[in-house]
């Protein structure tokens, strides 16, 4: 205490730096909030893993976040310190509430490494749930936690996690606009392209190795293909006029794009290597933004053929067409989830651009926000969440939520203006 | 061929007229013709009305759109024909048409009516003389907003086309 009052400039320097580091860490999450009411999400107990004091990156509290941000449960965290080697007192986790809880250990190897302990319990059925252990280096550490969260997601849901998957997104500070890669909470975040001209439209390879975007840095809109892999990028469409919209194919051989070349605004596929495209819709309207259904079969796409933008499906060869959304004067950026049974999309209602979610079986429409900004949904791979662009205080902003709207999460993230989410596969190249 | 001569007839019969036009003049012609200095000594230049800012033609050369709409409103025809008949008369300049729309809705759809727009008044410009090839209709969607404000005024300002000649 007195050398503190007797250097209080050194002092506040030390301090000021703790809180930079701290706010780096913490910047770049998804901040959960709950907006459920009667809402069931498993409660699950998060031991301090051993050692993880002086670890680098606080494994336990990645776990819980991205299990918070799943909105299928409520991680807490229990404020003792148990290993993976150690039973813990299951009678007093149950009585606080607890369905589940994990326990771990982290501690650095001799090579600098470090291994990475866990074990999952059932509380109620006082049960050990499996345990898993990982070596990596400390850049390692984040998708070790995210792998941990997939195998208690898996575990408790009997569905997949997509905790280790990737994100693309564009954000724009003043007049700079960078395309990202990052890990879902937005951390590990990697800038793919820098531009003082616009990118619009990111959209992954099914392998995750490629990213197609628009870029505006020729004046106009052309389509380009980037690998992650080598950063190496080609460009696939700069015809005459606009060349946007771009889509794989589930094989990854060709994509869609949209295309102005020959006067209309319409669907043309195309080779992934390039070459020439082909014409895949027939309109005299605006035919754009298209996306493949579950098993590449079949294609919606938005089109003003009625009069207004409205979403349509077509057959794999652009034919037979038939009209999906008729309620209101502007529905756009249709995505299919992974299953085929749901259609998110943007409509407009009155003056607002809703996020609404329409059951293509029962043909029952769901709203899911309250926000009247929002942009370009995109599916989890698991059908699980949907990332969406909205605003907020007049900020542009990612948003997650659950399919039922109940908990969403905001990617707070210092870099301007966030926008043009698209959510990556499985696979993933890092 | 006859539609050159045609084209080389008007532009001869616009000369005249602003010969006439410019009638004053010939009276300091011919007082500077007293002068003992050569008159080819200054050579006089002309500065295109595409380059210069003031000219009618590149003070005029935005067309505005209502929302969600890409028709060429008629309060812009003369608009229209001014920079078709430029760009005819001038057939080596290359020539963009650059669409807008406001930021309401999606960026993509948006682009495709920027697109739209963009391609309405070339194919306006085309009727009075632009050539095929010589006008390119690209479009920024809702991507370069010109007023940055988030209200009918500023969206007003963003439905928009330009007309743009490239410089090389």
């Amino acid at each position: 205490m007195t050398a503190n009052k007797n250097h209080p400039k050194y002092f506040n320097w030390i301090l000021g730096a703790l809180l930079l580091i701290a706010s780096l860490n913490v910047a770049a999450q998804f901040r959960v909030e709950v907006n459920g009411v009667g809402l069931s999400r498993l409660p699950i107990a998060f031991a301090k893993f051993r050692g993880e004091e002086a670890s680098p990156q606080k494994i336990s509290s990645i776990v819980r976040n991205d299990l918070n941000l799943s909105g299928q449960f409520d991680g807490v965290q229990y404020d003792r310190v148990i290993d993976e080697s150690q039973r813990p007192d299951v009678n007093e986790i149950k009585q606080l509430g607890f369905d589940a809880a994990l326990t771990g250990s982290i501690s650095q190897l001799p090579d600098g490494r470090y291994e990475v302990r866990f074990r999952l319990w059932d509380i109620v059925a006082n049960e050990d749930l499996g345990a898993k252990s990982y070596v990596v280096d400390s850049s390692e550490l984040r998708l070790a936690a995210h792998k941990i969260s997939d195998f208690v997601f898996e575990n408790l849901t009997a569905e997949k996690g997509i905790f280790s998957t990737r994100l693309a997104f564009v954000t724009k500070q003043k007049s700079k606009y960078t395309l990202w890669v990052s890990d879902i909470d937005g951390e590990n975040a990697q800038s793919a392209l820098s531009s003082p001209e616009p990118i619009i439209s990111p959209s992954w390879s099914p392998d995750g190795s490629k990213i197609a975007y628009v870029s505006f840095e020729s004046r106009k809109p052309s389509v380009y293909i980037q690998s992650l892999t080598d950063g190496s990028r080609r460009l696939l469409a700069n015809f005459k006029g606009s060349n946007s919209a771009p889509v794989w194919s589930k094989d990854g051989k060709t994509l869609l794009v949209a295309l102005s070349k020959n006067g209309l605004h319409q669907i043309y596929s195309i080779d992934a290597k390039g070459g020439e495209p082909r014409q895949f819709t027939r309109s005299f309207s605006i035919d754009t933004e298209p996306v493949f259904n579950q098993d590449g079969l079949n294609v919606y796409f938005v089109s003003d053929r009625s009069g207004s933008p409205q979403i349509y499906k077509a057959d794999i060869n652009g034919s037979s067409v038939t009209r999906i959304t008729f309620e209101g004067g502007y529905n756009t950026s249709p995505s299919v989830s992974p299953d085929g049974k749901l259609l998110a999309y943007i409509s407009k209602i009155g003056k607002d651009f809703k996020l609404k979610l329409i059951n293509m079986v029962t043909s029952d429409v769901i709203h899911l926000t309250n926000t009247v900004a929002d942009e370009r949904p995109s599916f989890s791979p698991n059908g699980k969440l949907i990332v969406y662009a909205t605003e907020e205080n007049g900020q542009e902003c990612l948003m997650m939520t659950t399919l039922d709207g109940r908990v969403k999460t905001r990617l707070v993230v210092p870099l301007g203006d966030l926008r043009e989410p698209n959510w990556g596969p499985y696979e993933t190249h890092r | 061929m006859k539609k050159f001569i045609s084209n080389l007839s008007i532009m001869i019969v616009v000369a005249i007229l602003s010969a006439c036009n410019s009638a004053p003049k010939v009276d300091d012609a011919t007082l500077a013709g007293k002068n003992t200095a050569p008159v080819s000594a200054v050579a006089q230049v002309v500065v295109p009305a595409h380059l210069d800012p003031n000219s009618a033609l590149s003070k005029n050369r935005s067309v505005y759109f209502d929302f969600d709409d890409f028709t060429v409103k008629k309060e812009y025809a003369s608009l229209v024909e001014n920079h078709g008949k430029y760009a005819g008369a001038n057939s080596k300049l290359t020539v963009r048409v650059e669409g807008n729309a406001d930021e309401r809705g999606g960026r993509e759809y948006n682009l495709a009516l920027g697109q739209k727009r963009a391609e309405a008044v070339v194919r306006a410009m085309k009727v009075y003389g632009a050539k095929d090839g010589q006008v390119e209709p690209v479009s920024y969607g809702s991507e370069k907003p010109k007023a940055q404000g988030h209200d009918e005024t500023a969206w007003a300002q963003n439905r928009r086309a330009d007309v743009v000649y490239m410089t090389k």
